[in-house]
């Protein structure tokens, strides 16, 4: 087994793993905020792109501008998401949540295939194709943004949660709501945040893979269930335990797709799931006890 | 005033019984077609074609003056459901003749169903299952799945490539070819020294290939339909793997072209229906003005080009209206035979001669080695 070999799994591996990060960082921040899992957050990747595309193709627009736009509407439907599907039902139970995220993302699935058809669509890169060699294995640029990207938002993250007052006041939700509420923080407002940051998390998520994956209105499903796994890595940790776990995954798979069998690539990512869930519930690196961070 | 009402219906059952016999000459045809879920690539554009060329065969008055009328479900992919709405077909809507399902294992399980109430069935879908042994009512459109593995080979015998890598995708369609060439392979002399998988939704194939990369074949073969093989392509340039790259028929169109980037798809060798690439068949082909006709027609209806998989409809309806013709019964018996007995037959995948020995009569003349260069297909010799 050569290193170049070993470089060029670990580097694709990586740059997977990366966007398996960011959707997962979208899954625990609204679990953090709400106690759900919302298994629409697939979806808000597969909007990411779409939109894109709609503001790339229909409305002629270049593609500084459209990445933006399609940010802010892909975020606009995670608002709406709230306010039509989760708000309204603020005393319902968990589980009663969780199905509710279920349906809305055959909703909006269904509602993307209906707009936009089956068809796959191809978004360009944003700064061209032409692949760089390191070390005797191969990357394009696009890797490139999916990696700086990545750690920008990780870090815009870190600032937020931690060194404003609406960052620390979700944080404060997330130890415990009633706490919260009683100190005076708006907790309905703190959900609607959750959602808001973690819809335009996932749309970054899929903006910036489209490039490389293409996208069409089913990119969603998978994607979701990888991001969900990178969280229940990173113990639903809404900061870097998750990227951590998204890296993992994303690389694991890549090595074991390369030197064992490209046949148990998923596999390889549900077995990981189920063994964190067995043997470490509280996540890889997290301590054994009930409140999440 | 009961009695006014009671003659009122009376009236009106009378008048609907009398308006259904005055439409004896209408032919019903029944579609069963996975429009959604994982096939829906194959059952999406067959069920347009299937009604495209219904509505123009009845504003052009008809065929022998008979209406047409097509009775389309959507099987999902699902062989339960397409036992049960063939059953429905048969029974309620009390069709002639049925075309579809989409996909080989839905056709297998609705075999059983239309030999039993003899009903002809013409499948669209690829497996040699379906007609071999021959069934009495059972005709399929597509070429075995078979005979585009055959025309890769065949080319990579002429060039003297003998070690293959495969790369295939995990459905039906991927396994099915996976099989089909590890079988031919071995019968020809060839050797597999790779033999990779993938899902349909992986988005990252690069592991695969850097060992396939490492393996040093003499081409890959990558045998899935959209957008699997789009991905690869975009992989195999980064990567820099100058190995030849043979793709399935399932990627023929100016789409895949479109998703890869002519740049990255430069190269890339397929086996292609002819309707993909009529504009670059000579003139002369008996195929042409049809395949032509075919493509404008749906595109002027649906505003996207016409696909491979669409053909498989179009052929099943013209071998249905070519018996109607000959025997001028809409019997379901008389239309199998006429459909058996189907010579010379112009269509968009092939020149079809039935007999009774022979439900598909396709092979490998009714495909063509295409090369992409600069974004276009080139005709391979």
């Amino acid at each position: 087994m050569q290193f170049d070999q070993i470089l060029q799994y670990s580097l694709s591996g990586l740059s997977t793993g990366a966007i398996y990060a960011l959707i997962g960082v979208g899954f625990s921040i609204i679990f953090n905020a709400t106690g759900i899992i919302n298994f629409a957050q697939g979806e808000f990747v597969m909007l990411g792109g779409m939109f894109t595309l709609l503001f790339l193709e229909t409305l002629k627009l270049p593609l500084w501008a459209a990445i933006p736009c399609a940010i802010v509407a892909s975020t606009v439907a995670g608002l709406l998401f709230e306010r039509l599907a989760i708000r309204p039902l603020r005393q319902a139970t968990p589980i009663n949540l969780v199905i509710i995220t279920i349906g809305g993302s055959i909703l909006i699935r269904g509602l993307a295939m209906l707009s936009w058809g089956k068809d796959t669509h191809a978004i360009p890169p944003f700064s061209g194709d032409d692949p760089i060699a390191i070390a005797g294995a191969t990357i394009l640029p696009q890797h490139l943004w999916i990696l700086a990207i990545t750690v920008i938002i990780v870090i815009v993250n870190r600032i937020y949660f931690y060194h404003t007052i609406s960052g620390k006041a979700m944080r404060a939700c997330a130890y415990n709501r009633r706490a919260a509420g009683l100190v005076g923080i708006d907790v309905h407002r703190m959900v609607l945040f959750s959602f808001i940051i973690s819809s335009a998390m996932g749309s970054i998520a899929g903006i910036i893979v489209a490039p490389l994956t293409m996208t069409a209105y089913d990119v969603g499903i998978m994607l979701g269930l990888k991001g969900f796994c990178a969280a229940i890595i990173g113990g639903m940790s809404s900061g870097i335990a998750t990227v951590i776990g998204g890296l993992l995954l994303g690389v694991l798979e890549s090595l074991g797709a390369g030197l064992i069998s490209s046949g148990y690539k998923d596999a390889i990512a549900f077995i990981i799931l189920l063994l964190i869930l067995f043997i470490r519930p509280q996540g890889l690196f997290g301590k054994a006890e009930s409140e999440r961070v | 005033m009961k009695r006014s009402i009671a003659v009122c219906v009376m009236l009106l059952v009378t008048l609907m019984s009398s308006a259904t016999a005055f439409a004896a000459g209408t032919i019903k045809i029944g579609g069963l077609f996975a429009v959604t879920g994982s096939a829906s690539f194959l059952g999406e554009p067959e069920k347009k074609t299937l009604e495209m060329l219904v509505k123009e065969a009845n504003d052009k008055g008809g065929i022998n003056g008979m209406k047409l009328e097509a009775v389309i479900y959507d099987t999902a992919g699902d062989a339960t459901k397409a036992v049960q709405l063939a059953t429905r077909l048969i029974k309620d809507d009390k069709v002639s003749v049925i075309i579809g399902p989409s996909t080989t294992g839905e056709s297998m399980a609705v075999i059983p169903v239309a030999e039993k109430e003899k009903v002809p069935l013409i499948s669209c879908a690829a497996g040699i299952k379906i007609t071999d042994p021959v069934k009495k009512w059972v005709f399929k459109t597509p070429a075995n799945d078979h005979v585009a593995a055959e025309k890769i080979l065949n080319y990579m015998a002429k060039h003297n490539q003998k070690s293959i890598a495969l790369l295939t995708v995990t459905n039906g369609f991927g396994s099915s070819g996976r099989e089909q060439i590890k079988a031919l392979a071995a019968q020809k002399g060839f050797k597999i020294v790779a033999d990779e998988v993938y899902g349909p939704n992986d988005n990252d194939m690069t592991a695969q290939l850097t060992k396939i990369r490492s393996i040093k074949p003499d081409a890959i073969i990558c045998w899935d339909t959209h957008p699997g093989p789009a991905k690869i392509t975009k992989n195999v340039k980064q990567l820099g793997i100058k190995t030849p790259l043979y793709m399935s028929h399932g990627v023929a169109s100016k789409n895949y072209i479109k998703l890869a980037g002519a740049d990255a798809a430069e190269g890339v060798t397929l086996p292609a229906g002819k309707l993909a690439i009529y504009d670059v068949i000579p003139k002369s082909d008996p195929q042409y003005e049809l395949l032509k006709g075919y493509d404008r027609a749906y595109k002027k209806a649906y505003g996207v080009e016409a696909s491979t998989f669409g053909g498989y409809a179009y052929d099943a309806f013209l071998l249905i209206s070519s018996a109607l013709k000959k025997t001028g019964s809409t019997a379901p018996d008389k239309i199998r035979d006429g459909i058996e007995q189907t010579s010379r037959l112009i269509s968009i995948s092939g020149i079809f001669n039935m007999s009774p020995k022979d439900h598909n009569s396709l092979g490998l003349t009714d495909f063509e080695m295409v090369r992409i260069v600069k974004g276009d297909w080139q005709l391979l010799k």
